[in-house]
C-alpha cells in the first residue's frame, strides 16, 4: 500500500505520542500510588441494615490507630449515613460505602476520592485529609428525583497539639 | 458534432432525473428518517436549553407542568432523543442514500428496508409513551435498578432492532453490487458505511442482552430481580462503541464527501479504508473506561481497556491527518498559497462545507479531552462531574450533529428538489454552533474540572451550589443562548427549504470525492471475513473472562417493595 512520506511521518509521531501516554498512566497509577475501586466482594443490600448484620447496620467511622480511620458509609435515597464526618486533620481515612437502593456517586470535593455506589457492590478508597476545613461528599449519579439534595460532609479538625505548636 | 455538444448537457440532466426516479424508495425512506430524526432533536434541543438555564437558577419547568414534570423527566428525554433517536434516525436515513448511491445499485430487498423503518418507528413511539407518560425517569442510560415501564426498554429494543434490519437490507444490497461486479474494489463511502452498520451489530450485542434477559422480564414481574454491575457493564460494552456509531458516519462525509465540496481530492483513500477497519477492531473492547471508578472490577480490567482506548484514539489521529490534507488539496486547486494561505480559499459560503468544518474543529477539542478522560489516573478529577457534558457536546454534540446539519444542507435539497431557503441563515447557524458551543463547553469543562460540579443534577437547586461557581456557569448559560439562536436557524432553514425552496431544475447531487492517490486498493482493505473475526476474538478476549465472572456471580436483587425514585 502507497502511504505519502508526511503521513508515514505523522504515522511515527501519533504512535509515538500514544506510546508515552500509555508510559505516563502505567506511571501515575504504579507509582504515584493512583488508585481506583476494585474487587472488595459482594453484599446483600436488603439484609445489609439488619442490626448486627454488617458493618451497615451502623454505618460510622471507627479509628484503627491513631490518626487511621474507616469509614462505612451508606449511601440511600437521598442521604449519605453518616451524613457527617469528623477526624483529626492528617487522618489516613478509608472509605467502605455500599447503596442501599439505587446506584449512587461518592465524591470527595477537593480530593481524589470519586466512586460509583452500588448496590450490591463496595466501593473501597482511602485518602489522607492534611488541610483543615469541610468537604462536601456529593452524589453524583441520578438517583431520582431528590438527587441534587444529597450531599454530606466531612470535617477536618485542627490537631490541638499542632495548633498550640504553631503559636 | 455542435448537435451533440447542445444536447450532451440535456442528456446529463435527464439521466440525472431518471436516476433519481431508480432510487425513489431510497429518497422516500431517507426523507422520511431524517425527517423524524429531526422532529426529536428539535424537543430534545428545547429540553437541553432549558436544563442550561435551571443550572442559571432560571427554573422554566415551573412553567411547563404538567407536560414536564421535572428536570429529570426532561433531561431524560434530552438524552434518549438527541443521543439516541436524533442519530440512529439520521444515520440510517443518511447511509440508505449514501450505500445505494455510492454503489449506484437501489437496495435490493426493499421489503427488508420497509421493514426496519418500522420497526424503528414503533419502537420510537413505544418509548415515547412511558417517557412523556413520567413512567421511565431513568436517565438515557437507564442504570438498574431504577426500574422504567416495561414500554420504554421494548421501545428501545424495537429501534435497536430495526436499525439492525436496516444493516441486513445495506448487506444485502452490498451483496447483490458485488455479484455483479466481481473484482471490483468498493467504492470508499460504501465500504465505510457498511463497516459501521457491521460495527454497530457487534456493539449492541451489549445493551440486547442487558434488556432482554434483564430489564424486560424484569420490567415485567418475570425476574425477581437485577444486579446493578451487570447490567452497567452490559450497557458499557454496547456504549462506548455507540459514540464510534455517531462519529464514523461524520468521518464518512469528512473522508468521502467534504474534499469533493472543497474542490479537492481525498488523500488517502486507502489508508481510510484501514482507519474504518481498525474502529471495526477497537471500538468495542474499551467499555471498562466508563467503568473506572466502578467497584467489583479488578483494577487490571480496567486498565486493560484503559490501553486498547488510546489505540483506539490511533485511527482518528490518521484522519485528522488525511482530512486536514485533504482539504488542503482543495484550497489549493482553488488557488490558495503558502503555509496557511489555502485556508482562506476553502468554500466558506457554502453552509454545507463550514458546518462540517466546524464540527471538525469542535472535536480536536473534544477529543483532547477524552483522552483526558481515558487516562485511567485523571478520569478520577472529572468522572461525572460536568466536565464530562461538556466533553460529548463537543463530540456527538458537535462533531456529530453539526456534522449532520451540515449534510442536511445538501441532502435536503436533493430530497425535496428545492434549493437551500436561505444560505445566510445557514451560514449563521454553523457560525453561532461554533461559539456556541465553545463557550457552553468551555463553562462545563471548567467547572466539573475546579470544583467537581457533578453532571445530571439540578444544580440551581442543589444545596451544595457554591457562589465561586457563578462564572463558570453563566459562561455556559452565554453558550446555551448563542445555542439557541442557532438551533432556531437550523430549523428555519431545513423548514424553509421544504415548504419555501426554490424548486431546482436539476437534482442535487450526492458529492463523491476522488482518490487523490490512484495506485491500486489492496485486496486485504477489501475483505470482510479476517476484519470481522478479528473484531470478535477482541470482544471475547476483552469481556469474555469478566462476563463469565459477572454472570456466575450474579445477584438478582429485588427492589423495596414500592420504590419508584421520581
Ligand atoms: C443545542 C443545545 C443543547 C443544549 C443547550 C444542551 C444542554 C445540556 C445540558 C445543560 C446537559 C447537562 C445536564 C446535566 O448533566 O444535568 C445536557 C446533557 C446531555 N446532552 Fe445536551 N444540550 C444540547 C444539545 C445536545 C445534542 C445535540 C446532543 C446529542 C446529539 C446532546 C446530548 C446530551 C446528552 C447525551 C446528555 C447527557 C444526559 C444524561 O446525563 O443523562 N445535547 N445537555
Ligand atoms: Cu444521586
Ligand atoms: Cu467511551
Amino acid at each position: 500500500m502507497h502511504v505519502d512520506k508526511y503521513e508515514q511521518a505523522w504515522i511515527r509521531i501519533s504512535i509515538f505520542v500514544l506510546v508515552i501516554f500509555i508510559i505516563a498512566v502505567l506511571t501515575a497509577s504504579v507509582s504515584a500510588g493512583i488508585q481506583v475501586p476494585g474487587v472488595e466482594g459482594r453484599v446483600d443490600p436488603n439484609l445489609i441494615t439488619t442490626p448486627g448484620a454488617s458493618p451497615w447496620a451502623e454505618p460510622s467511622v471507627r479509628e484503627l490507630a491513631p490518626g487511621k480511620y474507616e469509614a462505612y458509609v451508606l449511601a440511600q435515597i437521598w442521604a449519605f449515613r453518616p451524613g457527617e464526618i469528623r477526624i483529626p486533620a492528617g487522618s489516613e481515612i478509608t472509605f467502605y460505602v455500599t447503596s442501599k437502593d439505587v446506584q449512587h456517586g461518592f465524591k470527595i470535593m477537593e480530593t481524589n476520592i470519586n466512586m460509583m455506589v452500588l448496590p450490591g457492590q463496595v466501593s473501597k478508597l482511602k485518602t489522607t485529609f492534611d488541610k483543615p476545613g469541610t468537604y462536601n461528599i456529593v452524589c453524583h449519579e441520578y438517583c431520582g428525583i431528590g438527587h441534587h439534595t444529597m450531599y454530606g460532609k466531612i470535617i477536618v479538625e485542627e490537631v490541638a497539639t499542632e495548633a498550640a505548636a504553631s503559636e | 458534432m455542435s448537435v451533440q455538444s447542445i444536447s450532451q448537457p440535456q442528456a446529463a440532466a435527464s439521466s440525472a432525473k431518471a436516476s433519481e426516479a431508480r432510487f425513489a424508495l431510497e429518497n422516500r425512506l431517507t426523507g422520511w428518517q431524517i425527517g423524524i430524526a429531526m422532529a426529536a432533536l428539535s424537543l430534545g434541543i428545547f429540553l437541553g436549553i432549558v436544563q442550561g438555564l435551571e443550572h442559571a437558577g432560571l427554573n422554566l419547568y415551573t412553567y411547563l407542568q404538567p407536560a414536564f414534570k421535572s428536570y429529570y423527566q426532561g433531561l431524560t428525554i434530552h438524552g434518549v432523543l438527541n443521543a439516541l433517536v436524533w442519530t440512529t434516525f439520521f444515520i440510517t436515513g443518511f447511509f440508505t442514500t449514501a450505500i445505494t448511491r455510492s454503489l449506484d445499485m437501489p437496495i435490493s430487498k426493499p421489503w427488508l428496508a420497509r421493514l426496519g423503518f418500522g420497526l424503528m418507528v414503533v419502537g420510537l413511539l413505544m418509548t415515547a409513551y412511558p417517557l412523556f407518560a413520567n413512567l421511565a425517569t431513568v436517565l438515557y442510560t437507564f442504570y438498574p435498578p431504577l426500574q422504567a415501564h416495561w414500554t420504554f426498554y421494548l421501545g428501545l429494543t424495537l429501534i435497536v432492532v430495526g436499525s439492525w434490519v436496516a444493516g441486513y437490507a445495506f448487506f444485502f444490497t452490498y451483496a447483490a453490487w458485488r455479484k455483479e461486479n466481481k473484482g471490483v474494489t468498493t467504492p470508499f463511502i460504501a465500504q465505510a458505511s457498511l463497516i459501521t452498520m457491521a460495527m454497530w451489530q457487534i456493539a449492541t450485542l451489549g445493551v440486547a442482552v442487558e434488556i432482554l434477559a434483564m430489564l424486560l422480564p424484569w420490567s415485567l414481574g418475570l425476574l425477581p430481580g437485577t444486579d446493578a454491575l451487570l447490567g452497567r457493564t452490559l450497557f458499557w460494552y454496547t456504549g462506548h462503541s455507540l459514540v464510534y456509531f455517531w462519529l464514523l458516519p461524520a468521518y464518512v462525509s469528512w473522508y468521502g464527501m467534504v474534499p469533493k465540496q472543497a474542490g479537492g481530492k481525498l488523500f488517502s483513500e486507502n489508508l481510510a479504508r484501514l482507519v474504518f477497519w481498525l474502529f471495526l477492531l477497537l471500538s468495542t473492547p474499551v467499555g471498562f473506561h466508563h467503568q473506572y471508578t466502578d467497584p467489583g472490577i479488578p483494577q487490571g480490567w480496567k486498565m486493560l481497556h484503559g490501553l486498547f482506548t488510546f489505540g483506539v484514539a490511533f485511527p482518528s489521529l490518521i484522519t485528522a491527518f488525511t482530512v486536514a490534507a485533504s482539504l488542503e488539496s482543495g484550497g489549493r486547486a482553488r488557488g490558495g498559497k503558502g503555509w496557511f494561505g489555502w485556508i482562506k480559499k476553502l468554500p466558506w459560503d457554502n453552509p454545507s462545507f463550514t458546518a462540517q468544518n466546524f464540527a471538525m474543529i469542535l472535536f480536536a477539542f473534544g477529543g483532547i479531552s477524552g483522552v483526558t478522560n481515558a487516562s485511567y489516573s485523571l478520569n478520577l478529577a472529572v468522572h461525572n462531574t460536568t466536565w464530562i457534558p461538556g466533553h460529548f457536546h463537543l463530540t456527538v454534540g458537535s462533531a456529530t450533529t453539526l456534522s449532520f446539519f451540515g449534510i442536511a444542507y445538501w441532502l435536503v435539497p436533493k430530497l425535496s428538489g428545492r434549493g437551500l431557503f436561505s444560505r445566510k441563515a445557514a451560514l449563521a447557524q454553523a457560525w453561532t454552533w461554533l461559539f456556541g458551543m465553545i463557550f457552553f463547553s468551555n463553562g462545563m469543562h471548567m467547572l466539573g474540572l475546579h470544583f467537581g460540579a457533578p453532571r445530571r443534577t439540578m444544580l440551581g437547586a442543589a444545596p451544595y451550589r457554591d457562589a465561586a461557581w457563578n462564572p463558570m456557569l453563566m459562561e455556559s448559560v452565554l453558550g446555551v443562548l448563542i445555542l439557541t439562536v442557532s438551533a432556531f436557524l437550523f430549523f428555519y432553514v431545513i423548514i424553509g427549504t421544504v415548504l419555501a425552496g426554490k424548486k431546482l431544475k436539476e437534482p442535487v447531487e450526492m458529492p463523491v470525492a476522488e482518490s487523490m492517490d490512484t495506485s491500486p486498493t489492496p485486496a486485504w482493505l477489501d475483505t470482510w471475513r479476517g476484519w470481522v473475526y478479528g473484531a470478535v476474538a477482541l470482544v471475547i478476549l476483552a469481556y469474555g473472562p469478566m462476563l463469565y465472572v459477572l454472570f456466575n456471580e450474579m445477584q438478582l436483587i429485588p427492589l423495596p417493595p414500592g420504590l419508584r425514585v421520581w
